[in-house]
Formats: C-alpha cells, sequence, structure tokens
C-alpha cells in the first residue's frame, strides 16, 4: 500500500497519511492514560488537554470527516466516564465530535503540515473546545460557567506548543 | 445513503452522533443513572494501564529529581564525577525511599492511633481526566471492603468521599470539586455549616449567619452531621471572611493537600466514630518508622 494518497480538489492535492497498525489506538489508550496520571505527580499539567491533541492530530492527518468525529466521539466518551460520575457522558463527547470533524474538515482543505499552521489551529480548536463545553454546561446541563478568562488563554498557548512538538513526533508513526 | 455526496454523509453522521449524545446527556442528567455501564468498561480498560503507569512514574521520578538535584554539587569536584554519579545514584534511591518511608509511616502512626477505626491505605494512581471534575482514582477498591460515600481522609485532614467503587480500583470525589463537600462546624464557635467546593483550590462555608463571628484563621472540622466523615477531622482554615446578606461568604483554605496526593486512608465505615486528638495519638504511637514497610503493602481491612 502507498505511504500516503491524495485528495484532488480543483488546482491543490492534499496528502491523506496513512499510520502504522493500532497507532491511532495505542495513542488514543495513552492520551488518556497519561491524562489522568501526570497530573497526580505533576499539578501543573491539568492544564494539558492530551486527548483533545490527539483528536486533532489524528482528525488533521487522516482529513476524512467521518473517522474524525467518530474518532472525537470516542475520546470524549471515555474522557467522561473516566471523569467521574459527575461529569455525564457526551459533555467532552460533544465537544471532541465537533473538533474532530472540523479538523479533518480543515485538513483536507489545507495543508497543516507548517508548524505555524499547526500551532494556530490548535490554539484555535482548544478555545472552540472550551467554548463547545461551555456552550453545553450552560444550555443543556444549566451550570454557571464564565465565557473567557486568562486561564482559557494560557492554556490554549501551552497546548498549541505542545501540540506543535508531539505531533512532530507523532508524524514518525506515519507509513 | 445511497447517492449522497460523502460531503453531506459525513455531516449526517455529525448530526447522528451529536443528536445520539445530546439524548444521552440528557437522559443522564434526568434519571440520574451516570452510564455505570460504560465507565466500568473504561475503568476497566483503563486501569490497568494506569497502575502500571503510577508505578513507574514512582520509581522514574525518585531517581531523576534526586539525581538532577545533585548535579550541583558535582559540578565542583570534576574529576570525582564518574565515581560520584555512582554513589549519588545510590542516595537519591535511598532518598526517595526514606520519603516515601516517611510519608507511609505518618500513615501508619495514624492508623494505629486509631486502632478501632476500620481503614484501607490506598495509592493514587490517577486523576480527573479533564478539568470538569476533582477526582482521582485510587488503587483499591470493592474486594477491600471500599462502597460508595465513604469517607477518604489523610492525617491532615479531609480529602474528599467515594463515588465510585469497582473491583480493584475506586473513584474519590475531592472536597474542592463543585459537587464536594462535607458537613462540618468552626471549631471555635461550634457553628455549624457545609462546606462545599467550588471547583477552585478554596472552599467555600456558605450558610453562616451574617451577625455570626467568624475570623480568618479559624479552624473548620467536620460536624458528622453529613453520616459520611467523622466528628472533628480537620477540614481546614478560614482564608477570609466577607459580610453577606444573610450569609457571610467564607472562604476555607483545605487542610489536606489536594493537589498532591498520593497516599490517602479510605474510612471503611459510615458510621459517626469518636477520633483520638493528636495528644492522645502521639502518646499511643509512639515509633512507627520500624513498620512503615507493611504500610506499603496491603493492609488487612478491619471489619466495621
Amino acid at each position: 500500500m502507498n505511504d500516503t494518497f491524495e485528495l484532488r480538489g480543483g488546482e491543490s492535492h492534499i496528502e491523506v497519511h496513512k499510520f502504522f497498525p493500532g497507532a491511532v489506538v495505542g495513542i488514543a489508550v495513552l492520551s488518556l492514560v497519561l491524562q489522568r496520571i501526570l497530573p497526580v505527580y505533576f499539578p501543573r499539567l491539568e492544564i494539558l488537554d492530551l486527548p483533545l491533541l490527539a483528536t486533532i492530530y489524528f482528525g488533521l492527518s487522516r482529513r476524512n470527516p467521518s473517522t474524525g468525529l467518530l474518532l472525537g466521539t470516542l475520546m470524549g466518551i471515555m474522557q467522561d466516564s473516566l471523569s467521574g460520575p459527575t461529569v455525564p457522558l457526551g459533555e467532552y463527547g460533544i465537544a471532541k465530535t465537533v473538533i474532530g470533524y472540523l479538523a479533518s474538515s480543515i485538513g483536507s482543505r489545507l495543508d497543516t503540515e507548517h508548524p505555524l499552521a499547526r500551532f494556530a489551529l490548535v490554539a484555535a480548536f482548544y478555545v472552540v473546545h472550551q467554548a463547545i463545553l461551555t456552550v453545553v454546561r450552560r444550555l443543556l446541563l444549566n451550570e454557571p460557567e464564565g465565557w473567557f478568562n486568562m486561564h482559557l488563554a494560557i492554556a490554549s498557548l501551552v497546548n498549541a506548543v505542545l501540540g506543535v512538538v508531539l505531533f512532530t513526533f507523532l508524524d514518525r508513526l506515519r507509513r | 445513503m445511497v447517492g449522497m455526496p460523502s460531503r453531506h454523509r459525513s455531516l449526517a453522521l455529525l448530526a447522528g452522533v451529536l443528536l445520539a449524545q445530546v439524548l444521552m446527556l440528557a437522559l443522564e442528567v434526568k434519571r440520574d443513572s451516570r452510564g455505570r455501564l460504560i465507565r466500568v468498561w473504561s475503568m476497566g480498560a483503563v486501569s490497568p494501564f494506569e497502575k502500571g503507569g503510577a508505578w513507574g512514574f514512582g520509581k522514574v521520578r525518585g531517581v531523576w529529581n534526586h539525581y538532577f538535584a545533585l548535579q550541583g554539587t558535582t559540578r565542583q569536584n570534576e574529576e570525582l564525577r564518574t565515581e560520584n554519579d555512582e554513589l549519588k545514584l545510590t542516595i537519591s534511591q535511598l532518598q526517595s525511599k526514606a520519603a516515601e518511608a516517611d510519608r507511609l509511616a505518618v500513615l501508619l502512626n495514624f492508623r494505629q492511633s486509631h486502632e478501632k477505626v476500620p481503614m484501607v491505605m490506598a495509592r493514587v494512581i490517577g486523576a480527573s481526566a479533564g478539568t470538569a471534575s476533582h477526582t482521582i482514582e485510587i488503587d483499591r477498591g470493592e474486594r477491600e471492603g471500599i462502597r460508595r460515600n465513604m469517607a477518604v481522609i489523610t492525617p491532615d485532614g479531609v480529602v474528599g468521599k467515594i463515588i465510585e467503587s469497582y473491583r480493584n480500583t475506586a473513584q474519590v470525589l475531592l472536597l474542592s470539586d463543585k459537587e464536594g463537600g462535607a458537613g462540618a462546624m468552626l471549631v471555635s464557635s461550634r457553628i455549624q455549616s457545609p462546606v462545599k467546593g467550588t471547583g477552585e483550590p478554596m472552599l467555600s462555608m456558605s450558610y453562616v449567619a451574617a451577625e455570626d463571628t467568624v475570623n480568618a484563621g479559624d479552624k473548620v472540622v467536620t460536624s458528622g452531621m453529613d453520616k459520611i466523615f467523622p466528628r472533628d477531622i480537620p477540614i481546614g482554615t478560614v482564608l477570609d471572611v466577607k459580610q453577606g446578606n444573610p450569609f457571610k461568604q467564607i472562604r476555607v483554605k483545605p487542610a489536606a493537600r489536594l493537589d498532591r496526593l498520593e497516599e490517602v486512608i479510605v474510612l471503611l465505615t459510615q458510621e459517626v466514630v469518636t477520633f483520638k486528638n493528636d495528644a492522645e495519638a502521639q502518646t499511643a504511637q509512639p515509633a512507627a518508622g520500624n513498620s512503615a514497610t507493611s504500610a506499603a503493602g496491603k493492609p488487612a481491612p478491619e471489619k466495621p
């Protein structure tokens, strides 16, 4: 099988990347496990959202909106169920479904390999993800939730920086 | 779906998946069912990796941190570096073990000074998977007799309560979670009011009347009224008090380090238990350091 194949739209064509068998599942599980273990030893790392970074990366790389949104759904539901009974199933699920869809849709239209593009996209997706969470909490769960604060700005930048570094390593898992 | 363009197909799928999740969320909130089956599967899939990861992290961190903490001294002794590094590694491993032994000795001391209180010591192996909740996961579960609504404490004070118990693990809702809380009272005035989590590091004491006197620095302990936490376990210290109407707004700093929990104690009873005070505890248990190793193992839970 070829390492990559191409989506052709007009003049431009964008590569769709394939990964080694088990890479997607392995990275997804690893991101969920690390998301729970790291804050125990390094409380400041609670600011990271590793499942979100994995959802964005595979969305941008595989460029298939259907698989992107399904991966987002799975990651979100797992994150909900691992967050304890106080977080209803679907809270992170809805947010990550939308992000998975958006990432793979954007990935199929733009070249997202450049570090600057990745930085901007991860920061933007982080903000959108939090905005969806806020909407879900306010409208569906009737929980008071602020729209924007400095923590969100810092968290989006930190996650974007980590995303750029992490994506470079994850690129090595491509066939 | 036949004949539908792929773009529309994915949009339809998106709408379907979102609708399904909104319905699931609405059903869960309405029925308060909390989707136990999915959670059990998720925990079952992830907790073995977490246990392994937590063990590995603990080992690596102990060696790694202490090794680099000692690097400054080696710069002054360049010619002895090779020989020193080996010694430092050994020392760092011993320091790590000693620090762990100290923590476990405190727990053991606490346990032995409250022998009649059935309790189980547990290691923290995971935290909440997101910022929406403040929970931790511990490496003890139903097999050790841990059930929902059991109190979780450290020798410093209240940590939270068990919200879900699985076969080998359990989830603890921390006091600082928005849904966390405990029946409490002020030590000095014996005024009772629940203490609630805010989702932030500090707790709030919500129902103290405006005319009551509360000062920063006042100690807050459990009242025992919630039938979860025994009386007189430290919850925290009043940080500041704002006048309000009809209630004061009181912020409480937790006594337990909720952001740095590595070992905790689960009280295997929901009945009110009278704890010994610190002085009694000290005289009852002069030395526990020798038995630190046994605390690291799996202590046999006593039946309530």
